[in-house]
């Protein structure tokens, strides 16, 4: 059974004027409806996500695949759509602001591409990765210590520092620390957003090779939004091509790098390589 | 007459006069613009120092707050009461001094008390501080209620960072004077973002201040105002009262209001309220801790400040004067002598053993 199941989930900005997702689209080459100027960011989005299973989600500035993992991590209210999520009974898209709340706490990792959309740079590296498990009601001082620790230890974070305030922390650490606070509570499922922006090669490659290593241990399904094809090609299982708020193509990583079948991702491949 | 008095009369003089200027007004329009330039004119000064003469309460209504005020104010008293813990605005009026300096609680006071009352009011535990001493004197003048320093004999306390130590019972009110409502300003500066917090009792951001505390300092470290979470829904400023008397919230058999004029806040915990301060399981709460008794009548179960002699000498003295006068006169007395049980819990447990010291 898939732990997430999406069925045509929709996003729209702007008022719409009804027409706007059939006027939109790859074979119409926009996302911006020519009527009413509605921008579609997503449309049509159809995929599963199995136990343990990394999904990629690749495709240029403005797909759409910013907007769907936001919508998936609950952070974004979506227009139209089922989402189903094994922790939850329901249509995730419908779960209240009570429930979203207790299913971000408890059951789904996110890592912003923004540092302080996921942290809180005055509070110390280890208080943040403590506030998730303060929010999903830690109430052990010394559990919490001995978590956070742990977690320090698994993505590499020097422990001797998680006192300190973790606007102190260089880029990779604080990308580090996001990602041992996505973790901290065991969920389900992780959503990077673009794990490796603004961070050099040496230290990207660092910290994708802490988070694989942390993913085949520990199982968890993970949802990996990038423009980088290399960073979907080291971590996904499986690929999803977004352009113009569509999936265009989908397919088994390693099928998709070699026989690209889209134009689009044809020409995205053999711009990379 | 004191300083204080003067000072009284004159803030208490200001609507009269207004009103005087009103009526003349009204009567004659064209007074208006030589009103500013001609102000010697017989009638107005005449007027004005008539109503020195008297106790300048003439005009005034009962407890000198107009009806709708006090219904205002009472209304949200009974909203704060039905929502424990919640912070519920009023239209705070402009009080004869300024915002911050007890506004809200004298409003509060002024909008419960009747003839029947007998009213109290501390200031950090002292009956004698002058402010404590001046809306103690407006409320015997504008509301002719007996006043007593003896928090026994009280129907209302109006209090500023305290809760007396004598035990308080169902027919006494406490009105707690609140300087800063939102507990979480401590972490957000945001009252926006606060008042999210509070509707979804999202408190983490709280939650990783006390860790951060116990991390830095290896306990929780927060002097007054301890953050409370009140019937296990939302989080409140006990008002900057000692740690020690924070436990004196929860269950009790008192009504506690709390009141804050510049923040046109009111909120309150009802008698038999769960309030429990925040802690970890293995960080617990912490209540003050004392190495001395009280210099002047040896107890050793009361809150106590160091106080500074007029010969430079430092020693350690009740805080709350009326209960310690008490225990001066009678050693023996107990924290619920008034009542007809014993064994009543009234802050925090008698943990200080004789020795200790």
């Amino acid at each position: 059974m898939s732990l997430l199941s999406v069925h045509d989930v929709k996003k729209l900005y702007g008022d719409s004027c009804g027409d706007c997702v059939s006027l939109t689209g790859d074979a119409a080459g926009t996302n911006q409806c020519p009527d009413c100027g509605t921008v579609v960011a997503c449309a049509d989005i159809n995929f599963e996500v199995h136990e343990g299973e990394v999904l990629g989600i690749v495709g240029e500035s403005g797909s759409g695949k910013s907007s769907l993992a936001e919508v998936i991590a609950l952070d974004l209210e979506a227009d139209g759509g089922k989402v189903r999520y094994h922790p939850y009974d329901g249509n995730l898209l419908d779960a209240n602001y009570q429930e979203r709340v207790e299913l971000r706490n408890q059951h789904v990792g996110m890592v912003h591409q923004h540092i302080r959309d996921g942290l809180n740079l005055s509070f110390s590296g280890g208080g943040n990765v403590a506030e998730k498990l303060l929010s999903a009601d830690w109430r052990r001082y010394e559990a919490i210590r001995d978590r956070v620790r742990d977690l320090f230890n698994q993505t590499e974070v020097p422990v001797e520092r998680m006192d300190d305030a973790a606007e102190t922390y260089s880029g990779g650490m604080q990308r580090r620390v996001q990602i041992a606070k996505a973790l901290a509570t065991e969920p389900e499922l992780v959503i990077l957003d673009e794990p490796t922006t603004g961070l050099d090669v040496s230290v990207q490659a660092r910290v994708l090779d802490v988070f694989r290593r942390i993913q085949r241990e520990q199982g968890v399904a993970t949802i990996v939004v990038s423009h980088d094809l290399d960073v979907v090609r080291l971590l996904a299982d499986r690929t999803l091509v977004m352009r113009h708020g569509r999936v265009i193509e989908s397919g088994l990583t390693d099928r998709i790098m070699e026989d690209p079948h889209h134009k689009y991702t044809q020409t995205l491949i053999n711009s990379v390589i | 007459m004191t300083e204080d008095d003067q000072a009284a009369d004159r803030s208490g003089q200001a609507p009269d006069s207004f009103a005087a200027a009103a009526n003349a007004e009204t009567s004659d329009t064209s007074s208006r613009d030589s009103a500013a330039g001609n102000s010697g004119t017989a009638n107005s000064v005449d007027g004005l120092l008539a109503s020195v003469d008297d106790d300048g309460l003439a005009g005034y209504n009962y407890a000198y707050l107009d009806e709708h005020t006090k219904r205002e104010v009472r209304r949200a008293v009974l909203k704060a009461i039905a929502i424990p813990g919640h912070q519920v605005p009023f239209a705070s009026r402009p009080m004869p001094l300024a915002r911050g300096w007890g506004t809200g609680g004298i409003q509060t006071s002024l909008s419960l008390l009747g003839p029947e009352d007998t009213f109290k009011v501390i200031d950090q535990g002292s009956d004698e501080s002058v402010n404590a001493a001046n809306i103690r004197r407006l409320a015997d003048r504008t509301a002719d209620v007996e006043t007593t320093t003896d928090t026994t004999d009280a129907s209302v306390i109006q209090t500023r960072h305290r809760i007396p130590e004598e035990v308080m019972t169902e027919d006494q009110i406490l009105v707690l004077q609140v300087p800063t409502t939102d507990p979480l300003r401590k972490v957000d500066g945001s009252d926006d973002a606060n008042r999210r917090r509070h509707a979804h009792k999202n408190y983490s951001k709280m939650w990783v201040y006390l860790y951060e505390n116990v991390v830095e300092w290896g306990e929780i470290q927060i002097g007054a105002a301890y953050p409370v979470l009140v019937n296990d829904r939302y989080l409140m400023s006990p008002s900057p009262v000692p740690r020690w008397d924070t436990p004196k919230l929860d269950d009790a058999d008192t009504l506690f209001l709390f009141a804050a004029g510049r923040e046109a806040r009111i909120y309150a915990v009802p008698p038999h309220t769960d309030v429990e301060p925040l802690a970890f399981q293995d960080r617990s709460f912490q209540v003050e801790r004392f190495a001395e008794a009280c210099r002047f009548c040896g107890s050793r179960d009361t809150y106590l400040t160091e106080v500074e002699t007029d010969d430079g000498d430092r020693l350690f003295a009740c805080n709350d004067t009326s209960f310690c006068e008490k225990r001066q006169d009678n050693p023996e007395i107990e924290k619920s002598h008034h009542l007809d049980r014993s064994g009543v819990e009234w802050g925090p447990p008698p943990a200080r053993g004789g020795d200790d010291a």
